[in-house]
Formats: structure tokens, C-alpha cells, sequence
């Protein structure tokens, strides 16, 4: 028996915002040489495509911080007030929002997704895909990355049973 | 600051959590055992980071010292 802990994480979601924990928690743990896995279900499956689209709605984001990544240093952390009827009707918000804090998250110094997921599969994490929840969202594994695993229930919590840190995200 | 002697150095100023910390852990994999790392960050985070990070993985954390904002860290590989 090895003392290595390990890490199972379920990804629900595929926001831009709800992208990040799974990818920062994997690549972390495996940088503290802790096994990782990533179970992708529902709307977490497109984290796996190759051209990630993931975008940010502040419109189902009610607490959701409005930033603007340029300007002087006060102006940067005014939290702007957005009114929902605006972010859920004025057409290209979401595009708007989501260019913002890419932005700001580069200017942060902040990882992209597509560099803490690789990063993540050069550290041996695994990735595993859901393989019911693609087939009634209609995914296909030619449209997801190299190296990833295809499973269902049975197959995460057979991992899972074992692992020390079990994280629904 | 510490004249310490170093194999390596790696810069990870600007970058923010986790990236100083997966950078560390590439750049100690390519070290050999009981050759010294030399890392500067600026994420304030980076200094219980890496704390956690040596604790969880066994490298020893031999120094740290801050000077005008900028972490530099010196770390032995097990």
C-alpha cells in the first residue's frame, strides 16, 4: 500500500468562472504529488473539448463582481452594479463579460483553463468523461483533447471510494 | 537577502496561485536530489503556498526573505 493521498473531483458545471477549481485543485494536488482525478458530467463536458468556449453569465451570477481590467488601480476595484435587465438583455453581454475577466485574469497573472489543463495532463491527472451525459447532450470523443477517459458512475466511485479528498464542483 | 548558492533559479514574478506552484514542481523534477531551487514570486499567497507545498511533498524549504514586495525562496530537493 502506498500512503499517496488522493484527490477525486467531480466537474458539474462549464462556466469560465466554474471552469477554474477543478483544473487549479488537479494540477495542485498532483504538483504535491497526490493522485487526481477529474470525473466531467453535464454541463462540466465541455472543459474537455479542444477549442474550449467557456464563457461567464453575470446574469445567473447575482454576487458576481463587474470589473473593469484597465485604468488606474481605484478605478479597477470598483464593483460595477449591473443591473439583470441589463446583463440578460442587452445582446452580447455574456461576450462582454466573459472578455472582461479573461482580461482581468491575465492581468492578474492568472492561468488560462487551457494552460491548467494541460498542465494537468502533463502531471498525470486523469480525466474521465461521463459517458451517459454525452450521449443526451450528443458530444462526441472526436470533439474532446487526447487523453481522456470514458466512464460512468460505477467507474468514478470505484476511484472515489479510495480517495482521501472528494470535492463535487 | 541570502547569498545562498542555487542549481537552478526560476522566476515566477507576476504569476499568480496556483501557476508559482506547478512551475516549482517542474523545475524540482528536473533537479537532482539535494540540489538547491531558487524561486521569486510576488503572490503574497505564495508564501503559505509554498510552505504547504514543501510540508505535503517533502522538499525542504531552507529560506525565504521578502524584499520590496518580491518572495524569494530556496528549496532543496529531497
Amino acid at each position: 500500500m502506498s500512503d499517496t493521498k488522493k484527490l477525486a473531483i467531480i466537474a458539474s458545471q462549464g462556466t469560465l468562472d466554474w471552469g477554474y477549481p477543478p483544473f487549479i485543485l488537479a494540477s495542485t494536488a498532483a504538483a504535491m504529488d497526490m493522485e487526481a482525478v477529474i470525473f466531467f458530467t453535464f454541463y462540466g463536458l465541455p472543459l474537455l473539448k479542444k477549442e474550449l468556449d467557456a464563457k461567464v453569465s453575470p446574469h445567473s451570477n447575482p454576487a458576481m463582481p463587474m470589473k473593469m481590467p484597465f485604468g488606474s488601480k481605484e478605478f479597477q476595484s470598483v464593483n460595477w452594479p449591473i443591473p439583470n435587465v441589463i446583463s440578460g438583455n442587452v445582446p452580447g453581454f455574456d461576450n462582454m463579460a466573459t472578455m472582461l475577466m479573461k482580461e482581468t485574469f491575465k492581468k492578474k497573472g492568472v492561468a488560462t483553463i487551457e494552460q491548467l489543463r494541460s498542465m494537468c495532463l502533463e502531471f498525470g491527472v486523469r480525466f474521465i468523461a461521463c459517458q451517459m451525459t454525452m450521449d443526451v447532450f450528443g458530444f462526441e470523443k472526436e470533439e474532446f483533447i487526447d487523453g481522456v477517459e470514458y466512464g460512468g458512475a460505477a467507474t468514478f466511485l470505484e476511484y472515489a471510494a479510495d480517495a482521501d479528498i472528494s470535492l463535487f464542483i | 537577502m541570502s547569498e545562498m548558492a542555487s542549481t537552478m533559479e526560476l522566476n515566477c514574478e507576476g504569476l499568480n496561485c496556483p501557476l508559482p506552484i506547478l512551475k516549482t514542481k517542474k523545475a524540482i523534477d528536473s533537479l537532482n536530489s539535494g540540489e538547491i531551487l531558487k524561486m521569486t514570486a510576488t503572490d503574497p499567497g505564495s508564501v503559505n503556498d509554498m510552505a504547504s507545498w514543501a510540508k505535503r511533498t517533502g522538499h525542504e524549504l531552507v529560506a525565504h526573505t521578502e524584499a520590496s514586495n518580491v518572495h524569494t525562496f530556496f528549496i532543496r530537493k529531497k
